[in-house]
């Protein structure tokens, strides 16, 4: 295997086998369907595949391990050069193998089953031995973003580690995107790089980039890896690290030489992380504290954030709603957490919050924060937020409390322990009659519910409203079905317009907002969860920066649905010129046809797009046509689906808190601010 | 905003010095000065970092440091309960006329002279801030032609050692 061959930009004549001219194959030839339906992935084959092998089942982490099972070894010959070498027992609980072979035996065995990823020179070795693992699946897409996006999905739809691999160079950097991503939003994802053979590091070699040194800053850790012998403990300390304490990403980088080497795999190995201890057993003082606040306050709020979701606290935390009776809101990333139709639930607040998410804030004299960070979208102004509070701010990392807002009680823990520990708290209060009345609170925020209630207007000029088009998507679909967004007007009405009653339903980017998120979570979120529905809602400007993804769904087997909530334009930066540059449209118009008479109804054609693509287009221009176009997109199964939903150009995001100014300020639509009847402080 | 002199044990591991540096970069943490060296075990290397911030931001520094894996142990140094040094070389102007003054200034400071040339003297001096910054204050006046100074080392008093179980075995593995 010579240096110089790589997946990506091979080098000029590359043979190809004879006969396969794609430009001589007829029109007839297989479709994606048939390809799909011969992938051993596919639902039909599924039930011809035999049960996973016992012998290949991960070890758990019982202190009598068995010896790993031999791995068969009897591959042909891949590409060029000599047979790979062929692994066998050395020593009772030991086995003879290259670095690549240990690095698909650690990833079986820390539970791996799905890879997404593109091979290249650095990383090729690794693939050989992936071609015959019985337990993981590698999922080839067509950008390295895509990989790291569906990681993301793939863990947020399912709490597990999602894993994305790439190589060297070009195929790491186009990982940072999705690794900073799935930073700011604590999603725990391994990112495995290749890397140029260690002795040619820092030497500018053929694909290099220090991938190491560039996610320093966006990886919770990342390990490069240059010695064989290291590879296994380290995908062991990645997983461990990237799903325990803070979710995060965690990178590994390993040497080509290192994956070519011979070494001794065995499993379990011991960790070598002495300065990582994640704290998530709650200081019972603490939340006893909590608990003599919250049952003395007269109008506490519930601040639920994405903390909740990771920590699979949603039973605990209806638990404590339901007996303290206290109004809750759920964050952008909490959305799911408590059952919207809820009662006491009182909406997102936020930048584009409810008028009784934001005021319930405002007013409250006590906030119970449960894994949430004080984003600035929530807060905004912060020395004007939540003027009157005190507050309880429960996380487990420790340095989110205190970092925004002062905490009066602060609790560091894992949130499914802290709030479990909470009820029992407020339980002790409560047999000792300390037990407030909130009747009063509940009816003023009730009242600012009914009064100012989430709505939009039909547009005069007769065009689809996008909020009508996403509100009977979720009607459809229903609660039990996963959405996925894209980052701008239409994440906002997502998060809007749509009842979450589950957790791991709504799945997004929050806090890096990264457009071009959608499809490829979507298609990771599916794959995860291959037997519920799900529906990816984009915006045309998202849809066009990751939609090539759209051909790995149609070959692999993954029939995604995805709405493309199509207004021509990048509708939140037009919305912000609209409001705040004077309706001075700067570069946010995505097709532009009054100069240059462009005819057709978009560039691209998203119906063509699709079809091309192997998926089913359907197109959508009018509110009597939503229902039947989405209930299309419902009864296909063995595709994806695109329907391309022509909406209003001018629709917007309500309420909205500007950037900068005070949740007080809230407008529920343009220049309308609520009447708090003197309510707030 | 007041001086604080941080005592950071990390794994001896390359590339921690790159974690501990960018992350005072992005978080906007100005670095007064920085020593990093081995200590007592093998497996742990000691960065001495002086910033110059308030409380809060020192809280959120130090939280934020020990949110990096490879970070042991954080221990504030205060001054009034560690013996802090620096150590700094210094060219100063001194011909045939000037030199038994400068001389002067420099046994005063207990200071060493370490090089002597036609009309330039190179003095090796350590101790506290105050005392290096006092004899940079008396030999200015001669000519500072050239000046480098280490960064802080501090160690606390008394019998205690802060890298006393840094290392905590713990038992885990896949």
């Amino acid at each position: 295997m010579t240096e110089q061959m790589t997946g990506r930009n091979g080098p000029a004549g590359t043979e190809r086998p004879a006969g396969a001219d794609p430009r001589t194959a007829g029109p007839s030839g297989p479709s994606p369907r048939d390809l799909a339906a011969r992938s051993p992935h596919h639902p039909s084959a599924r039930a011809a595949e035999q049960p996973r092998p016992a012998e290949n089942a991960p070890a758990a982490p019982a202190p009598a391990a068995p010896a790993p099972a031999v791995p068969a070894q009897a591959s042909p010959a891949q590409g060029v050069g000599a047979e790979p070498p062929r692994a066998h027992v050395t020593s009772p609980g030991k086995v003879r193998a290259t670095g690549a072979q240990a690095l698909v035996y650690a990833l079986e065995r820390v539970g791996a089953d799905v890879v997404f990823g593109i091979p290249g020179g650095a990383v090729l070795p690794a693939y050989d031995p992936l071609l015959d693992s019985k337990i993981i699946r590698h999922i080839l897409v067509r950008h390295e973003q895509g990989a790291g996006h569906a990681a993301t999905g793939y863990a947020q739809a399912t709490g597990r580690i999602g894993v994305c691999m790439a190589t060297s160079g070009p195929g790491a950097t186009n990982l940072v995107t999705p690794i900073a991503d799935a930073y700011m939003d604590s999603v725990p994802i391994v990112a495995i790089t290749g890397q140029v053979p260690s002795s040619l590091i820092g030497t500018d070699g053929f694909q290099e980039a220090d991938i190491s040194g560039i996610t320093i800053p966006i990886t919770k850790h990342n390990f490069l890896v240059t010695k064989p012998e290291d590879i296994a403990r380290t995908i062991g300390e990645a997983f461990h690290v990237a799903s325990t304490g803070r979710p995060g990403p965690v990178l590994v980088d390993i040497a080509k030489d290192a994956l070519q080497a011979m070494t001794d795999f065995s499993w379990p190995v011991p960790f070598e992380l002495p300065g990582y201890h994640p704290v998530t057993r709650p200081h019972a003082r603490q939340v006893r504290e909590a608990a003599r606040l919250i049952t003395e306050s007269r109008r506490p709020v519930l601040y639920v954030g994405g903390g909740v979701i990771k920590a699979r606290a949603a039973g605990q935390l209806r638990e404590l709603a339901e007996l303290t009776g206290i109004p809750v809101v759920t964050t952008l990333m909490a959305r799911g957490a408590f059952p919207d139709r809820h009662p006491q639930h009182m909406g997102m607040p936020g930048m584009h919050g409810t008028v009784a998410a934001v005021g319930a804030l405002q007013q409250a004299d006590l906030l119970i924060a449960l894994g949430t960070r004080f984003d600035d979208r929530v807060t905004g102004k912060l020395d004007t937020f939540a003027p009157g509070a005190l507050i309880v701010h429960a996380d487990i990392d420790p340095a989110e409390i205190s970092k925004n807002r002062r905490a009066d009680v602060p609790i560091v823990g894992d949130c499914r322990e802290v709030i479990a520990d909470l009820v029992a708290a407020v339980e002790a209060e409560h047999e000792q009659g300390h037990r407030p009345d909130l009747a009063a609170w509940r009816a003023q925020l009730d009242s600012l519910r009914a009064t100012y209630p989430l709505g939009y207007d039909q547009p005069d000029d007769g065009t689809l409203a996008p909020q009508y088009v996403i509100e009977r998507i979720g009607k459809i679909a229903g609660p039990e079905a996963v959405y996925v967004a894209g980052v701008g007007q239409h994440q906002m009405w997502a998060a809007q317009f749509i009842d979450y009653e589950n957790p791991g339903t709504w799945i997004n980017s929050g806090g890096l907002g990264t457009m071009g998120f959608a499809v490829p979570a979507a298609m990771g979120a599916k794959t995860g969860r291959p037997d519920a529905t799900v529906w990816a809602i984009d915006g045309d400007g998202c849809f066009q920066m990751t939609n090539q993804e759209l051909a790995t769904c149609a070959i692999e087997g993954i029939p995604i649905k995805v709405a493309i909530i199509n207004n021509g334009s990048l509708g939140m930066v037009r919305q912000w010129q609209t409001l705040f540059y004077n309706e001075r449209y700067s570069n946010t118009d995505l097709h532009r046809t009054a100069e240059r008479k462009l005819t057709g109804t978009r560039i691209p054609d998203f119906v063509k797009l699709a079809e091309a693509y192997g998926c089913e287009g359907i197109r959508c221009e009018e509110a009597a046509d939503v229902d039947k176009a989405i209930d299309r997109a419902m009864a296909i199964d063995d595709r994806p689906v695109v329907v391309d939903f022509i909406v209003h150009r001018d629709a917007m995001v309500w309420p909205m808190v500007a950037a900068g100014t005070s949740n007080n300020d809230i407008k529920f639509a343009r220049g309308l601010a609520p009447d708090w009847g003197g309510q707030s402080e | 905003m007041t001086r604080h002199t941080l005592s950071v044990l990390v794994e001896n591991k390359p590339g921690v010095l790159v974690r501990i540096a960018g992350l005072f970069a992005r978080r906007n943490f100005n670095i007064e000065s920085l020593a990093v060296g081995p200590t007592e075990h093998e497996e742990i290397s000691r960065i001495t970092i002086v910033v110059n911030c308030e409380e809060h931001p020192l809280e959120q520094v130090t939280k934020q440091l020990n949110k990096l894996i490879n970070v042991l142990k954080i221990v504030e140094l205060e001054p009034g309960s560690t013996v802090q040094r620096e150590l700094i070389l210094i060219k100063v102007r001194a011909d045939a006329e000037s030199r038994s003054r400068v001389l002067e200034a420099v046994n005063l400071f207990r200071a060493k002279v370490v090089d002597v040339a036609l009309d330039v003297i190179t003095v090796e001096a350590t101790g506290n801030r105050e005392k290096l910054d006092a004899l940079i204050k008396v030999l200015e006046p001669f000519g500072i032609k050239e000046l480098v100074q280490s960064g802080m080392v501090a160690i606390g008093r008394g019998g205690r050692s802060i890298t006393d179980r840094a290392l905590r075995p713990v038992e885990r593995s896949a």
